[in-house]
């Protein structure tokens, strides 16, 4: 990657990330695609680093995939993202920190829209008094949970057991970052970076002792895209947009990707196995694909954590020969064992990909 | 192999480090104002004929940047060279003189 361009874009977009007191609300998909994930958000935040990072099982979806999806209007989204930000005034919190990409695009689309329209935010505070009760409030500071972690990247470097280094060659791995669409492409200024090549991600993966490659694709998006696939006759296009992303990047031979969206690293990784099923192309080593991971895997990886207790046998791409390459021991006869023990079943293989 | 219900269409990626760029530098040297276009589209919305067919002078010269010849040419074969897109072009670029450029550098 060149530098020094890239330093001057990063200087001009950085934004204030507070230190502590987060109000931490999840995302709707998440813990079913990456289930371990925001639990080790959770765990590094409070236990490892000792934040206080507050959560209420009362908080509900941001709406947000209902409102790309056309299914409900944006008043009612908007009512329910006041519900939210009331949430968090009532539990004596100012900083609001969400685990989604979707969500935080979203809150950044609705305090914008209320700072340009404010008898539309009179209007939503009505509709949530009178729907719940509740004390309309806007967040001092808002903030996505990978911001927090990339403000945190050195804290958790200094407590790191490993890092992103092929302990076979002392090579630092090449990493592919990917950033949701709607971190920064619609408000390059709550992102840190910008949108054009975006930092947060970058400054984790060298905090951590990994390279970051460039390559042309890079800004594409993963092919989520809401009704791209929600609709199964718009798959071909989602697929087709994944596909797009793994032939430019192939050439720069990436050891893993990182992400920072619920959709992405769902798609970017379970796309490689419909891509290997129709085309009978994999993107990896030996046939393997290039495994994905969300930006708590890697920390928690970093960390020291079990990869079987980061959910990593959840994984469409198979992440083993990504951890002998770094080091990081694990017992294969695990794999599929639940918390207490309990098996949890295993996928069947697929044809062609390892 | 399996058959999900969809597949993935052939890539629309462009390498330009692949793109032959030597007639295009040939045409810059004739016409050193085909560099100034903005892509703002005032020739499309003007042209009489690209109401009947897809003719495009703003994609003429996006494709024939990223080395799309054929497409290129397609865009301006239905040219009447009426010239009502030079006179509405922002950046006082000659396009009725351009297409006339492009035809013999890249016209068989």
């Amino acid at each position: 990657m060149i530098y020094e361009g890239k330093k001057k874009i990063w200087a001009d977009y950085q934004k204030e990330i507070p230190e502590d007191h987060y109000f931490y609300v999840r995302s709707c998909i998440r813990q079913s695609f990456f289930p371990a994930s925001e639990a080790t958000f959770l765990d590094i935040t409070r236990n490892k680093l000792g934040k206080d990072i507050f959560e209420t099982e009362h908080h509900t979806t941001c709406g947000g995939i209902a409102y790309h999806s056309d299914t409900i209007p944006q008043e009612t989204v908007m009512t329910i993202i006041a519900r939210q930000f009331a949430l968090m005034k009532k539990y004596g919190y100012e900083n609001y920190v969400c685990s989604c990409i979707t969500s935080f695009g979203l809150y950044c689309e609705t305090l914008e829209t209320w700072r340009e329209y404010p008898e539309l935010q009179q209007k939503i505070a009505e509709n949530l008094w009178k729907s719940c009760k509740l004390e309309f409030a806007k967040p001092k500071f808002l903030v996505h949970a990978s911001d927090l972690i990339f403000k945190y990247r050195m804290q958790i470097a200094s407590k790191s057991k490993f890092k992103l280094v092929n302990k076979n060659t002392g090579e630092p791995l090449r990493v592919v970052e990917h950033i949701g669409c709607h971190y920064s492409k619609m408000f390059p200024s709550k992102g840190v970076g910008g949108a054009e090549y975006p930092y947060v991600l970058v400054g984790m993966v060298e905090a951590w002792g990994g390279q970051i490659i460039d390559y042309p694709e890079r800004r594409h998006c993963c092919g989520f895209g809401f009704r791209q696939y929600l609709i199964k006759g718009n798959r071909g296009y989602s697929v087709s947009n994944t596909h797009k992303k793994f032939e430019s990047m192939e050439p720069f031979k990436p050891d893993m990707i990182i992400t920072n969206c619920p959709g992405c690293p769902y798609f970017l990784d379970r796309w490689q196995y419909v891509i290997a099923e129709t085309q009978g192309k994999t993107y990896g080593e030996n046939g393997h694909g290039i495994p994905v991971f969300t930006y708590e895997e890697v920390a928690g990886l970093v960390m020291g954590y079990d990869p079987w207790d980061l959910g990593l046998q959840t994984h469409q791409v198979s992440v083993e020969p990504l951890l002998d390459k770094i080091g990081i021991p694990y017992d294969p006869a695990k794999k599929y064992l639940g918390r207490n023990g309990k098996y949890l079943g295993e996928p069947q293989k697929p044809h062609c990909l390892k | 192999m399996i058959d999900f219900g969809f597949t993935v269409s052939p890539s629309s990626r462009i390498n330009l480090d692949e793109v032959d760029k030597k007639s295009f530098v040939a045409l810059s040297k004739i016409e050193p104002d085909v560099v100034k276009c903005m892509a703002c589209g005032s020739c499309s919305a003007s042209c009489t004929v690209s109401q009947f067919q897809p003719t495009s002078v703003r994609k003429a010269i996006l494709s024939l940047q990223n080395g799309q010849i054929s497409q290129a040419m397609d865009f301006l074969k239905h040219c009447m060279l009426c010239g009502k897109c030079t006179m509405v072009c922002p950046r006082g670029i000659n396009t009725r003189h351009l297409i006339i450029s492009i035809q013999k550098i890249y016209g068989k």
